[in-house]
């Protein structure tokens, strides 16, 4: 069963054994966790807090991609769940909030895949049309301000934990699971997968591939919605303005990296999950080796530009050596 | 054809709000309005100009709000910092500009990839060069940049015609020549067409490709420049998103994103637009700027929705045909 970690994932393990030994090499401490409070500390931990909202997206995302599509309005709605549960945190109870966020969420998933499979516009485009009005949309929320709460509850989601394990975390971990289990777990894995290799031949095969699609709108604009109220309960806060920010693309990265291709097809969970903690690593990594942050756009470009040469199709080199291997193996 | 081209939808709303603007706000029909709406878009229709281009060819260039970024901050140090004069400093990130160009269509044809991720890589590299070059705002003393300030053509009843506004038009006019009546412009139409089908045309379609992004990346180092006129400094945060603002004017213009379809004037009408909602957004005071996001959000909506009805009209013809014929 691949499942968990197929064949393919080897590239990545090592990409993200090498990128932590570097990281090692910079920081002597780096692997070093101590529980206070009843909570872990230490770089790792904080990798894996910090990657947090990117792997949400990217749990979405990967679907969103394996059927061909793009979701480029995730930032944005992440930007208007967490206005959302922001302005509602210090009046209503904890699962009002959530229900609301992940309703909006939910609603603004509905309203792209709409877009996509009813109205059969390019996903670029159709998500683009949220990814401008969205950040309109959370400002209208937030008049404006930066709203910020106190409510202990929501702020226990960014901030607390679990038997030591940080909460943000905890519900990464455990969407992964779930998303893990219902797609994989069923057909539908299979289904989505076939809608992104080839949408005609699947309709004709009898897969419902505008039933798919809608769906993982769906599912990416939820994801997006948790990640914006993890987001907005760690900062205590949500800034309509920069609450997600360029995160769209991050998520877009860590599924690129995760292996899956933007032309649609197979995809891995795990590894769009180990691609969003690959990309926080570096990003650690970069920190606190002394280099400015801005370093990290640079070493970003240069990754996609590597990873995509690999994925070329025109580029026999990498993947053709794999293919070899692979054929080798017994 | 039946019923409208979209560009003439897009005049009419063109005309339609700036009528219901004046109505309410009688000041904004003057020149002086209409002269500051010029030079306040004139960066952002010479990069949508560029974006026409791409779009048309049926690709997209992500990376052109990080390149002005990048020109503004490159410009400023070579002037300010490194003592170049300003026209050396000019020449040398356009070529700059439309090498990083012509790598991204070099990449995009050679390694057969979308070219969505590699601008995407484009637009990332940009933005952390220009970070790594200065992270604060330099501004730029030179007396070039007061005497391009201050220059202006008087227009009737008081407005004033800027040099960028006229650096603006100059390449407009130049975009819709070269879309309108040179092979390279039918060239781009035919690639929007369909890759398969322009090459077998005998349409060379990598160096088209390479052109396309090299003029689009070009025009973006142009609009940088012009951009450092209009802030005098070189920030290497500005101008972030305008790549989203130039793709919302494109279409907004009437081409269509699929490719094949469009024009430069399209373009230019889709930035005035723009350019409208935001005065009026200033002229009424009381609503706040992201308005203008909501706006753009509805009006991208609209005129997708309305290539979108348009498109699914051409792909029944025969029907349709066979109605009028009977």
């Amino acid at each position: 069963m691949t499942m968990l970690l197929p064949r393919r994932g080897l590239a990545q393990i090592l990409a993200l054994i090498v990128i932590l030994a570097v990281d090692r090499v910079v920081s002597p401490q780096f692997f070093d966790l101590r529980l206070q409070d009843g909570r872990l500390f230490g770089s790792l931990i904080d990798v894996l807090n910090r990657g947090t909202p990117v792997a949400l997206l990217s749990l979405g995302m990967v679907l969103v991609i394996a059927t061909r599509g793009i979701d480029l309005s995730v930032g944005a709605v992440m930007a208007i769940c967490g206005a959302i549960a922001a302005s509602l945190a210090d009046s209503h109870s904890l699962p009002v909030v959530l229900a609301a966020a992940l309703g909006a969420g939910l609603v603004c998933g509905l309203w792209n895949g709409f877009l996509v499979a009813v109205l059969g516009m390019q996903p670029i485009v159709a998500t683009l049309i949220l990814m401008v009005a969205g950040r309109g949309i959370a400002q209208l929320i937030t008049e404006g301000r930066i709203v910020t709460f106190t409510s202990p509850d929501l702020v226990w989601l960014g901030n607390g934990a679990i038997l030591g394990v940080p909460v943000p975390i905890a519900i990464a971990l455990g969407m992964l699971i779930l998303t893990g289990a219902v797609v994989r777990g069923s057909a539908l894995g299979l289904l989505i997968e076939a809608t992104g290799g080839n949408a005609r031949a699947s309709e004709l095969a009898g897969v419902g591939t505008r039933a798919m699609i809608l769906a993982v709108y769906v599912w990416c604009g939820v994801c997006a919605a948790l990640a914006g109220v993890i987001a907005a309960a760690d900062i205590m806060g949500a800034d309509a303005n920069n609450a997600g920010l360029w995160l769209e693309l991050d998520a877009i990265l860590a599924v690129v990296i995760g292996g899956t291709s933007l032309f649609g097809g197979r995809f891995s969970l795990v590894l769009a999950v180990l691609g969003a903690l690959i990309i926080q690593t570096m990003n650690t990594g970069i920190l606190l080796s002394g280099y400015p942050p801005e370093f990290n756009l640079l070493v970003k470009a240069v990754v996609v530009l590597a990873v995509l040469l690999l994925q070329s199709p025109k580029l026999p080199g990498f993947a053709g050596i794999m293919a070899r291997l692979r054929r080798t193996k017994p | 054809m039946k019923g409208l081209p979209p560009v003439l939808i897009t005049a009419i709303v063109l005309v339609v709000g700036f009528a219901l603007c004046a109505v309410q706000f009688p000041n904004i029909a003057s020149t002086r309005v209409v002269g500051n709406l010029l030079t306040d878009n004139a960066f952002l229709g010479i990069v949508a100009t560029g974006m026409t281009f791409v779009i048309i060819s049926g690709g997209i260039d992500l990376s052109v709000g990080s390149v002005i970024g990048f020109t503004t901050v490159f410009v400023a140090l070579a002037i300010e910092r490194w003592g170049v004069p300003p026209l050396v400093a000019f020449v040398a990130i356009l070529v700059l500009s439309a090498a990083f160009g012509a790598a991204m269509g070099a990449v995009i044809h050679v390694f057969d990839l979308p070219p969505f991720i590699v601008t995407l890589a484009g637009m990332f590299l940009a933005r952390g060069a220009s970070f790594l070059l200065s992270t604060e705002s330099v501004p730029i003393t030179a007396p070039v940049y007061s005497t391009v300030s201050d220059f202006a053509l008087r227009m009737p009843g008081g407005g004033r015609l800027s040099a960028i506004a006229i650096i603006m038009l100059v390449i407009l006019i130049g975009g819709i020549l070269l879309l309108r009546l040179t092979r390279f412009g039918a060239n781009v139409y035919a690639l929007g067409g369909g890759r398969a089908t322009a090459s077998l045309m005998g349409v060379a379609v990598g160096k088209m490709t390479i052109k396309i992004y090299m003029l689009s990346s070009l025009l973006a180092g142009t609009a940088g420049i012009v951009f450092s006129f209009y802030t005098s400094a070189g920030y290497s945060l500005s101008a972030v998103g305008v790549e989203l603002d130039s793709i919302a004017a494109v279409v907004i213009g009437g081409t269509l994103l699929t490719g094949g379809q469009g024009s430069v004037i399209g373009t230019f009408l889709g930035v005035l637009i723009q350019g409208m909602i935001q005065t009026y957004i200033n002229f009424d005071g009381t609503l706040s700027s992201w308005w203008t996001k909501i706006a753009t959000g509805i009006l991208l909506f609209a005129f997708i929705a309305l290539q979108q009805g348009l498109v699914a009209l051409a792909r029944r013809p025969t029907a349709a045909r066979a109605g009028v014929a009977s």
